[in-house]
C-alpha cells in the first residue's frame, strides 16, 4: 500500500495521545487517594466521623475514590480513546 | 477430612482440567505452535483479556498475604492495597495501542521479542531473559506456597502433601494448554473471585454483626486500626504512597501483565477490557483486603495471617459455599503459576534457545522441548516451596520489585523516546537490579532507606542511568 507512511504516523498520534490520557488518570487518582486519606485520616481516631459504618477518610479515599475512578475511565472509554487497526495493511502472521 | 468443602473445590479443578483439554485440541489444529502456545494467536476479546490481566495479578498476594496483613494491620492496609485500582487502567492505556501495534510489526510473541527488535542486542536478550528467570522464580515460590496452605488449612492434609496436589494440577493444565489455555480458563477463574470475594465480604460483615458494629469492636481493641497509619502507628504517608510505584503505575514493567498487553483481538477489546479490568480489579482488592480487616473481631488470635481467608471462609460460611468461595483464591493462584511457568519458559525456550542455540528446530522439537522445560521448572520450583517463609506477601512483592526495576524503563521508553538505545537499556537493567537487591537486603537489616518500599529509588536511578547511557552513546533517532 502507498500511504502506509503517512497511516503510521496516524496512529502512533493517537497512541501517544491516549498514553498521557493515562498518566493523568494516575496523577489525578493519586492526589484523590492522598488527599482524603491523610487529610481526614490524621485526626485522632475518637474524632472521626462515619459514612455507612466506614471512616470517612476510607470511604472518601477508598471507596468513593474506586467508584470516581470507574467513572472517569467509563468517560474516557466511552467519549475519548479511538479505534485503530493493529495490522499492517490487514495481514497478520497467522 | 472436610469433604463438604472438599467437593466443590474439587468439582472446580476438574472442570478447569476439562477446559484444559478442550482448548489443547483447538491447539493441534493452528499453524503456528509458538504464537499459540505463548500468546494465544493474539486473538483475545475484551472480557477475557480484562479478566486475564485481573486473574494473572490478583495472585496469592492478593488472596492470602494481603488480606493476612490487613488483618494484622487494620484499615491502612486496605489503603495501601488500593494503589492497585490504577493498574486497571494504566497499564493499557500507556503500553496500549503503540505496544500493539509495534509487537505485531516486530512479530513479537514476548516481551523479549520486543525488546530484542528494539534494542538489536544480545546483551539485553540474555540480561532480560536471566532476570525474568530469577525474579519470577520467587514469584512462583509465593504462589504454590499460597495454594498448599489454602489446601492444608481445607483438607488437613500435611504441608508437603497439599504441595504435591497444588503442583500436580498444575502442571498437568498448563503442559497440556498453554496460553489459550491458561487465558480461557483465567476468565472462568476472573468471574469466580469476582462473586466469591462479594459472597465472603458478606458473609463477614453478617457474622460481625454489621459494619458500625465492627468497627466499634476494632475501637475497643485498637483505636489505630481504624486509622490509616497501621495497627502501631509505623505506615507512613511516604511508605504507603511508595506503593503506587510498586503496585500501581510499576506494573507496567512486568513480563506477565506486558505479555497481555500484545493479546488483544483489536481496539474494541482493549477498549472494553479497560473498562472490565479498572471495575474488577478494584472491586476484588478492596474486598478481600476489607475481609481481612472485618475478620479480626470475628475470628480474632490466628497466628498465620496467610490462613486468615481460608479459616475465615469455613467459620462464617456453609461448608459448600465456602468451597466455592475458597476456590477463588485457588483459583487466582492456579491462573498466576500458569502464566509465570509459560513465561519463564518462553523466556528461556524461545528467547534464548531458539534464537541463539538452535533457529533451524522445527515445530515437533520447538514443542518438545517447550514442554519437557516446562514441566522441569514446575519440579525445581516444588523442591523450592518445601521449606516456605511464614508470610509469602514479601517473597511476592521482592518479586515484583525486581522485575519492575528492571524493565519499566527499557519498556516504556523504548516505546516512546526514540534515543533510546541499547547502552541506555544494559544500564538501566543491571543499576535497577543491582541497586533493587542491595536497597532489598539493606532494608531488611536497617529499616526503610527514607521511609520508602525497596523498589521506588531503583526505579529513579535506573531512570537517570538508562537517559545518561542512551545519550552518551547518542545515534540517530529511532524510527518504528
Amino acid at each position: 500500500m502507498p500511504k502506509g507512511e503517512k497511516r503510521t504516523d496516524w496512529r502512533f498520534r493517537i497512541a501517544h495521545r491516549e498514553a498521557l490520557i493515562g498518566c493523568a488518570l494516575a496523577v489525578f487518582n493519586i492526589i484523590w487517594w492522598y488527599g482524603f486519606a491523610y487529610t481526614l485520616g490524621s485526626k485522632p481516631p475518637e474524632d472521626y466521623t462515619y459514612i455507612f459504618g466506614f471512616p470517612a477518610w476510607f470511604f472518601w479515599s477508598c471507596i468513593m475514590g474506586f467508584i470516581v475512578m470507574v467513572f472517569l475511565v467509563y468517560l474516557v472509554v466511552k467519549f475519548v480513546l479511538k479505534e485503530v487497526p493493529f495490522d499492517e495493511e490487514g495481514s497478520d502472521e497467522r | 477430612m472436610n469433604w463438604e468443602v472438599l467437593v466443590p473445590l474439587l468439582a472446580l479443578l476438574f472442570v478447569i482440567f476439562l477446559i484444559g483439554i478442550w482448548s489443547n485440541r483447538k491447539l493441534k489444529q493452528s499453524t503456528s505452535f509458538l504464537s499459540d502456545y505463548f500468546l494465544g494467536s493474539r486473538e483475545l476479546g475484551g472480557l477475557v483479556l480484562a479478566m486475564t490481566m485481573a486473574a494473572t495479578y490478583g495472585s496469592a498476594s492478593s488472596f492470602l498475604g494481603g488480606p493476612g496483613a490487613a488483618y494484622t494491620i487494620g484499615l491502612g492496609w486496605v489503603l495501601l492495597a488500593m494503589t492497585q485500582v490504577a493498574t486497571g487502567y494504566f497499564v493499557l492505556l500507556v503500553l496500549g495501542k503503540k505496544f500493539a501495534i509495534v509487537t505485531r510489526r516486530f512479530k513479537a510473541v514476548t516481551l523479549i521479542d520486543f525488546l530484542k527488535e528494539r534494542y538489536q542486542s544480545k546483551s539485553v536478550v540474555l540480561i532480560s531473559a536471566f532476570s525474568i528467570v530469577i525474579f519470577l522464580f520467587a514469584a512462583m515460590a509465593a504462589q504454590w506456597i499460597g495454594g498448599a496452605y489454602l489446601i492444608q488449612t481445607v483438607t488437613g492434609l500435611s504441608y508437603l502433601g497439599a504441595l504435591f496436589l497444588f503442583a500436580v494440577a498444575v502442571l498437568i493444565y498448563v503442559i497440556i494448554g498453554g496460553f489459550r489455555a491458561v487465558a480461557v480458563t483465567d476468565a472462568t477463574q476472573g468471574i469466580i473471585m469476582f462473586v466469591g470475594t462479594l459472597v465472603l465480604l458478606i458473609g463477614v460483615v453478617i457474622a460481625g454483626g454489621g459494619i458500625d458494629q465492627i468497627m466499634t469492636d476494632l475501637m475497643t481493641e485498637n483505636p489505630n486500626l481504624v486509622t490509616p497509619f497501621g495497627h502501631d502507628g509505623q505506615l507512613t504517608a511516604a511508605y504507603v504512597t511508595s506503593f503506587w510505584i510498586l503496585v500501581g503505575v510499576g506494573v507496567v514493567g512486568l513480563p506477565q501483565v506486558a505479555v497481555r498487553a500484545m493479546s488483544y483481538r483489536d481496539s474494541r477489546s482493549m477498549h472494553r477490557a479497560l473498562m472490565i479490568g479498572t471495575i474488577v480489579v478494584g472491586f476484588i482488592m478492596l474486598n478481600m483486603h476489607l475481609i481481612g480487616v472485618f475478620a479480626r473481631p470475628v475470628l480474632p488470635g490466628i497466628e498465620v495471617a496467610d490462613q486468615v481467608i481460608p479459616l475465615i471462609a469455613m467459620e462464617t460460611l456453609p461448608p459448600w459455599v465456602a468451597g466455592i468461595v475458597l476456590a477463588a483464591p485457588l483459583a487466582a493462584m492456579m491462573s498466576t503459576v500458569d502464566s509465570l511457568l509459560l513465561l519463564v519458559s518462553s523466556s528461556v525456550v524461545k528467547d534464548v534457545y531458539i534464537n541463539y542455540f538452535k533457529p533451524d528446530a522445527n515445530r515437533a522439537h520447538v514443542k518438545k522441548v517447550s514442554i519437557g522445560f516446562t514441566a522441569i521448572l514446575g519440579v525445581i520450583v516444588f523442591l523450592l516451596s518445601i521449606n516456605p517463609p511464614e508470610l509469602l506477601i514479601y517473597l511476592n512483592l521482592f518479586a515484583f520489585g525486581g522485575l519492575e526495576a528492571a524493565f519499566i524503563w527499557p519498556v516504556v521508553l523504548g516505546l516512546y523516546w526514540k534515543y533510546a538505545n541499547k547502552h541506555g537499556a544494559i544500564a538501566s537493567m543491571v543499576v535497577g537490579i543491582g541497586s533493587y537487591i542491595a536497597i532489598y537486603q539493606y532494608n531488611e537489616t536497617y529499616g526503610n532507606l527514607f521511609g520508602v518500599h525497596a523498589v521506588t529509588i531503583p526505579v529513579f536511578l535506573s531512570l537517570i542511568a538508562f537517559i545518561a547511557f542512551s545519550l552518551i552513546f547518542k545515534k540517530e533517532p529511532y524510527q518504528f
